[in-house]
């Protein structure tokens, strides 16, 4: 009888045992791989692509802005009496495609690039650990010239491919490697090399869920004029809604690939920097697709 | 002898209970919605996952926050990454149970309206929430709904001020389970 009575009492504790975690091993028919999303806030580092791609159908529209430099003192207004600005649009045709142009103040040029995801960092059952996207983009200075021999559109141009491979450590810390090749048709000062390559990175780290630090730097190898220097910017990143702020400081004037890797003058650590904004806002155009 | 046969009885009764007594179903779906007079936001998640054990009227729901779909990519980005902070908090969980279950006959085709109380756990925070639902026996199909509110202060959800305007202090939520499953025990 006795025995009865612990069945009984057995059979008691397993229904309430039950009761209390229903879910316990339902839950785990879930899909196993998940696509890790947000490395960065924006599809731009500060000057350099980040990993981020648009979503398909969304339009970024972004305004940057450079001022002069802080050095330069009160007379310059410690350089917002002079500014540098680069106008772009970039349409996300699919999740992993990206087309821009942009057209910036400084040399007055149009620049054109396509940017494609290869990989996309996941976790779970196929993890991949980092992503993988190339840029590839031309740029045209359509600024008169004074040289006697006039350059034609061929000679205005210059092309670019970079190479972004980004990991998104946690929820703070994200970093990419973003070397860069750019071949210049006629450069400016005609002893520098046609072709500069640049090696590089950026980096975010995330310190409130709106706010972030942010950098990248990239130095160019090759023979260019000794005024040029390697572009490091240092920014904050603030994103309201549909927009992002991006403050920096930076000592880069250009804000397209060849304007920042091959014509950078500032030196930063003496003081040559420059204060910069850039403006991301994000339209949505049709409708998205049911996944 | 007999002894044994009454042991073999109470031994497998908790397994017959189970198989029969508890219901599931893996896609339901979940929406909530955001009002104001600026933006209507919406979103939707249809692979909630619920068990009913119909013996004790205990009821469960889980769902992971990072399948809520927005028609606005970068809001649903903002969703996971800002308000949900869903690396941190993956799901949201209901534990709890029907109110009144002994009125509702699962085998008799009807509407019953009752309603679910218990312990919704999101963002971290556990709060007890009371939500009138529906239960719909047809067919010996057996569906439901329910449909309730929430605060999102209640959950430290925090809404910066720049876009207080454009989303809801007050969320309501829709759950939509098309049919409930036998549990198939393994």
């Amino acid at each position: 009888m006795k025995k009865i009575g612990f069945y009984i009492t057995f059979t008691v504790f397993f229904l309430v045992g039950h009761a209390q975690d229903l879910l316990k091993g339902v839950e785990d028919s879930l899909p196993a791989t998940e696509k890790v999303k947000a490395a960065f806030k924006s599809t731009r580092v500060i000057n350099a692509h980040s990993i981020e791609m648009v979503a398909r159908h969304n339009l970024d529209f972004r305004i940057m802005h450079r001022f002069g430099f802080i050095s330069d003192g009160i007379k310059q207004l410690y350089g917002l009496d002079q500014a540098s600005m680069r106008i772009s649009f970039d349409y996300g045709i699919t999740d992993n495609f990206t087309v821009g142009f942009g057209r910036s103040t400084f040399r007055k040029e149009l620049d054109g690039f396509v940017k494609k995801r290869f990989l996309q960092q996941s976790k779970g059952l196929h993890a991949m650990p980092f992503s993988l996207v190339i840029a590839a983009g031309a740029v045209i200075y359509t600024e008169e010239s004074f040289a006697t021999i006039k350059p034609n559109t061929a000679d205005r141009t210059a092309y670019y491919i970079q190479l972004l491979i980004g990991r998104k450590c946690n929820s703070r810390f994200s970093f990419q490697f973003s070397p860069i090749l750019v071949h210049t048709n006629m450069p400016l000062n005609a002893a520098d090399d046609q072709k500069i390559f640049g090696w590089g990175g950026g980096g975010r780290y995330k310190f409130s869920r709106r706010m972030a630090f942010t950098f990248d730097y990239h130095h160019p190898v090759g023979k260019l004029d000794s005024i040029y220097t390697s572009p490091l910017s240092m920014g904050v990143d603030i994103e309201t809604g549909g927009h992002v702020f991006q403050l920096q400081f930076s000592n880069a004037t250009g804000m397209n690939e060849r304007a920042y890797l091959t014509q950078t003058t500032g030196r930063f650590f003496k003081g040559n920097i420059r204060f910069g904004f850039n403006l991301s806002r994000m339209f949505k155009t049709g409708k998205r697709k049911a996944a | 002898m007999k002894i044994i046969i009454v042991f073999l009885f109470f031994a497998a009764l908790p397994f017959c209970l189970f198989a029969q007594q508890k219901l599931i179903t893996k896609n339901a779906t979940v929406s909530f919605y955001s009002f104001t007079p600026v933006e209507n936001i919406e979103a939707k998640n249809n692979k909630l996952i619920s068990v009913w054990d119909t013996a004790t009227s205990h009821i469960e729901f889980s769902v992971l926050i990072k399948g809520f779909e927005f028609e606005k990519a970068l809001m649903q980005e903002h969703f996971n990454e800002d308000y949900l902070e869903s690396d941190k908090y993956p799901k949201a969980i209901f534990k709890g149970s029907i109110v009144g279950a002994h009125k509702i006959y699962l085998t008799v085709a009807g509407s019953y309206t009752t309603a679910v109380t218990g312990a919704l756990t999101l963002h971290g925070i556990t709060k007890q929430i009371t939500a009138p639902a529906i239960i719909i026996v047809k067919n010996k199909a057996i569906s439901a709904t329910a449909t309730f509110n929430i605060l999102l202060a209640d959950y430290a959800i925090k809404v910066p001020s720049l876009v207080a305007d454009n989303i809801s202090k007050n969320i309501l939520i829709k759950i939509v389970v098309p049919s409930y499953q036998p549990f198939a025990t393994k």
